[in-house]
């Protein structure tokens, strides 16, 4: 195990880490703010992958592709808000639940209708083609800017939620979203407003996922469960524990399946290590998951005290 | 002492009599009109209204939104393909793997989710199941994705489970006793506890019971039975898959479980019935079936959930009661 | 009938006392009142003695047994039943479900999964005695999420009643009554003045001196006198402190 080879590995886990932390920041503000369980903000990171795939081909910009992704993503995720997710906050999580299944159910197929069961091929854009230099190591220039624009987009949200008006909102509607629509707040716009912000991120991630994995009916469920594991992991309603889960789930995973394998072949039978190898590294993070839950059930970084 | 909420008995008992005669009859009816296949598509209803019944005791008399009970269907059914892999055909081997697994896995994964409640609880059993499904595509030895073949299927005695007509009938026995057995715990101290549990969890320990006890012994019972429908359908297509713990399978039996009529006896069995009898049809009109479907279940979420049941209660006589089912998810 | 004490009992929320050393004597068979203005600390002393709260320092001991570790459910089944001041019942069930249940829970087994719980003739006859001495025999049978607000109050003195306790935790049981809803419930207390310890929480001042035996005043958290309701009528610093505001 080289040093160049673990080093590639742990840049590879925080850029897991950043998508993870783009799809988790706004979903965990929607499940502690609006008490909202949001299983279609899957489909809303498909939306933006499939936007960016088709405008990149019809335009040649990435750039644009990625403001595509993000325009069309906060668009349907407000529709969805205004018509169907609106509705149903005073409601039972079931009712959550059901609901976003049956639009989970609906985008997949509709994007299977409209563009095949084939998963879309995205070529990583010509500019970010090559490779970057990181104390002596050589990584791809593409998710070293992935990583960028996921710590930026922690940057820009810890600026939003402690230095803003808005954003103090919303950390009291972390702590007591009662109170918060006590207040006198319009408390529908910012759950509008919310959702949207947590739409464009899930677009941008579907954006930037698109030439590293497959663009097709049904990708944005793993990712999803995925996400659910960090957002517990980290806290319901906490940012800053999205971001630190997000990290530590995204190296974990990484580390792990490359690891794990090379750990247990040193200690077992070859045969042994080739076969529990892969499905070890597969459980990991479930595994962590289930840590953390035995040890600190409200997550590691909640957003609410007491 | 005769008093008795008007819960503990519905209006759907004749309705769900003259449904089991009714899935009674389709092996004669079938054999006669030479349509074989409905015999394995009402199998496998009669296999999904099990699941059903065994996620109502969570999820109807618990209030525990689990939405990772296709972990225990597929435990059930590699309980059977995993045994039969290595040459081991009993019957009985299959049934004690089967429940041994799902009860320890339920027990496990019940523990660990109880100690949160709501959101999060939802969260965690969907991430268990995701859990199942990677252990078992990575299992390449097993056949990973593509799934693995039942090499011997079933035999209890000279009772092979591997024939659809054996399996149609074991199927509707053991619907008819998880059936019998939820209306008896219905009204048993057990089932009203539980069920009090769901409604008022802070007043069930305040009178000396231990909610969080008492939901996760349903859960485990809850997982031990969706292992056994597991099983049948193992036996049924002669497979078992990984794609079995998909989400989507949990998902459609919350489905089935809130479309049938959360909390009553007859509803899982109805929502089964309704939900793969549905399926079917559309799947006749189009291949994307799932775009109507999808719709129709945000209809049904957003339109209120009393279900099937509910709808045939409200029939013959005023409802006595307007409050709605209370889902209260998780831990105390 | 058991006693209950409490030894030095500590909450704290941060850097407030919110329960300050508070000893408490309630013997066995009296029906022992707690009063103080709002925000003394009533309910966070009540919660600490169900065992909903964990005290932070001190000691309860009831009926000679050190409960201070126990969870809330098992402090029920000691015979230690508490009813709630916003009214907590299982609104699906009917009156004598709730009763039943109430029942079953203390003194009987709930693992039971089979045989209807209306076949368990003893849990069924002490709900029965207990619905009635609640004084809600004529709605056995009424659902109880479609009952009137005084009648579920009186409910869920029907539901502590039906375990056959020990000791009663009441907390605020004629809150947000009408004079004759409570005067009544003040006549069904009386019923039960000697049958049971009880601690009662309340505001109404007309209930507290009619039916106590010995009151204790709570303010800020600390108990500032425990005397007979003769004494309490008396004492300067409780009339200047509480007595002079009248509250509902």
């Amino acid at each position: 195990m080289s040093a160049a080879l673990l080093f590639v590995q742990l840049l590879n886990g925080l850029q897991y880490g950043v998508l993870l932390f783009l799809l988790a920041a706004g979903l965990t503000l929607v499940f502690g703010i609006m008490s909202f369980v949001n299983l279609a903000h899957g489909s809303l990171y498909m939306v933006g992958a499939y936007a960016a795939a088709l405008a990149y081909g019809a335009t040649g910009s990435f750039a644009l592709a990625v403001l595509a992704a993000m325009g069309t993503a906060l668009v349907v995720g407000w529709l969805l808000e205004l018509t169907i997710v609106s509705r149903l906050y005073r409601r039972d999580h079931l009712d959550h639940v059901l609901a976003t299944f049956g639009l989970v159910m609906f985008f997949n197929e509709g994007v299977r209708l409209v563009w095949g069961p084939q998963p879309l091929f995205v070529q990583v854009p010509e500019v970010l083609a090559g490779t970057v230099q990181l104390f002596g190591f050589n990584y791809p220039s593409y998710r070293f800017a992935i990583i960028a624009v996921g710590l930026l987009v922690a940057v820009g949200s810890y600026w939003l939620i402690h230095k803003t008006r808005v954003g103090m909102l919303i950390r009291a509607g972390a702590q007591n979203p009662q109170l918060v629509g006590a207040l006198g707040v319009n408390i529908g716009l910012l759950n509008a407003m919310l959702f949207g912000v947590g739409a464009m991120l899930a677009g941008l991630a579907g954006a930037m996922a698109g030439p590293l994995l497959s663009v097709q009916s049904g990708m944005g469920e793993p990712v999803l469960i995925t996400t659910l594991v960090v957002i517990v992991i980290g806290g319901i309603g906490s940012v800053n524990g999205a971001l630190y889960a997000a990290l530590i789930v995204g190296v974990v995973d990484t580390l792990g399946r490359v690891l794990l394998p090379l750990v247990l072949r040193q200690i077992a039978e070859r045969s042994v290590a080739d076969a529990a190898g892969p499905a070890l590294a597969s459980m990991l993070v479930y595994l962590l998951m289930a840590v953390v839950l035995a040890l600190r059930p409200q997550g590691l970084f909640p957003a609410r005290r007491g | 002492m005769t008093s008795l909420s008007s819960h503990s008995r519905s209006s759907a008992v004749l309705p769900l009599l003259l449904l089991f005669a009714g899935f009674a009859a389709v092996p004669f009816v079938a054999t006669a009109l030479e349509q074989p296949f409905w015999i394995s598509f009402f199998a496998r209803i009669l296999i999904y209204a099990i699941a059903a019944s065994a996620l109502n005791l969570a999820l109807g008399y618990g209030g525990l939104v689990s939405f990772g009970h296709a972990l225990f269907m597929g435990l059930g059914s590699y309980a059977v393909a995993l045994p039969a892999f290595h040459g081991i055909a009993s019957g009985w081997a299959h049934l004690a793997l089967c429940i041994g697994a799902s009860s320890l896995v339920a027990l496990a994964v019940g523990a660990i989710s109880l100690r949160t409640s709501g959101m999060a609880f939802i969260m965690i059993t969907l991430a268990f199941a995701q859990m199942g499904y990677f252990l078992l595509v990575s299992l390449k030895q097993y056949g990973g994705d593509d799934g693995l073949p039942v090499a011997a299927t079933s035999q209890f005695g000279s009772l092979d489970l591997g024939s659809t007509l054996p399996l149609y009938a074991t199927a509707l026995v053991v619907l008819a006793l998880v059936t019998w057995w939820m209306a008896k715990l219905r009204s048993a101290p057990f089932g009203m506890a539980l069920r009090g549990a769901r409604q008022n969890a802070r007043r069930i320990n305040a009178i000396g019971l231990e909610a969080r006890r008492l939901q996760l012994v349903a859960f485990v019972i809850s997982g031990a039975i969706c292992g056994v429908s597991g099983m049948l359908l193992a036996n049924l297509n002669a497979f078992a898959s990984p794609s079995s713990l998909a989400w989507t399978v949990s998902g459609e039996l919350i489905v089935m479980v809130v479309l049938g009529g959360i909390g009553t006896v007859a509803g899982p069995v109805i929502g089964a019935l309704v939900f793969l009898g549905l399926e079917e049809v559309l799947k006749g009109l189009t291949e994307h079936w799932m775009l109507i479907f999808g719709p129709l279940i945000v209809v049904m979420a957003l339109v209120g959930r009393r279900g099937i049941v509910g709808l045939i209660d409200l029939w013959p006589k005023a409802q006595r009661s307007s409050t709605p089912v209370v889902v209260s998810e998780g831990g105390a | 009938m058991s006693s209950l004490q409490t030894e030095g009992l500590v909450k704290r929320y941060g850097a407030l006392l919110v329960t300050d050393h508070v000893s408490l004597d309630i013997r066995a068979g009296e029906l022992h009142a707690v009063i103080g203005p709002n925000g003394a600390g009533k309910t966070t002393l009540i919660n600490q003695l169900s065992g909903e709260l964990p005290a932070d320092e001190g000691r309860i001991v009831f009926g000679g047994q050190d409960i201070s570790a126990l969870p809330v459910h098992q402090r029920a089944r000691t015979g230690l039943l508490r009813s709630y001041q916003i009214t907590s019942i299982f609104e699906e069930f009917s009156v004598t479900e709730n009763a039943v249940l109430a029942a079953l829970a203390a003194k009987r087994s709930a693992w039971r999964f089979w045989t209807p719980m209306r076949d368990d003739v003893a849990a069924c006859a002490a709900a029965e005695a207990a619905v009635a001495a609640a004084g809600l025999a004529k709605h056995a049978d009424a659902l109880a999420g479609e009952l009137a607000y005084g009648q579920r109050r009186q409910l869920e003195l029907a539901m502590a009643l039906a375990a056959e306790p020990k000791f009663l935790l009441l907390d605020e049981p004629m809150a947000g009554m009408s004079v004759q809803e409570s005067a009544a419930v003040t006549e069904l207390l009386r019923g039960l003045k000697g049958r049971y310890t009880i601690l009662l929480v309340e505001h109404d001042m007309d209930a507290v001196f009619a039916l106590a035996d010995r009151i204790s005043v709570l303010v800020y958290g600390s108990v500032m006198f425990t005397g007979t309701p003769d004494e309490i009528r008396a004492h300067p610093e409780v009339r200047a402190v509480y007595l002079g505001e009248e509250t509902a």
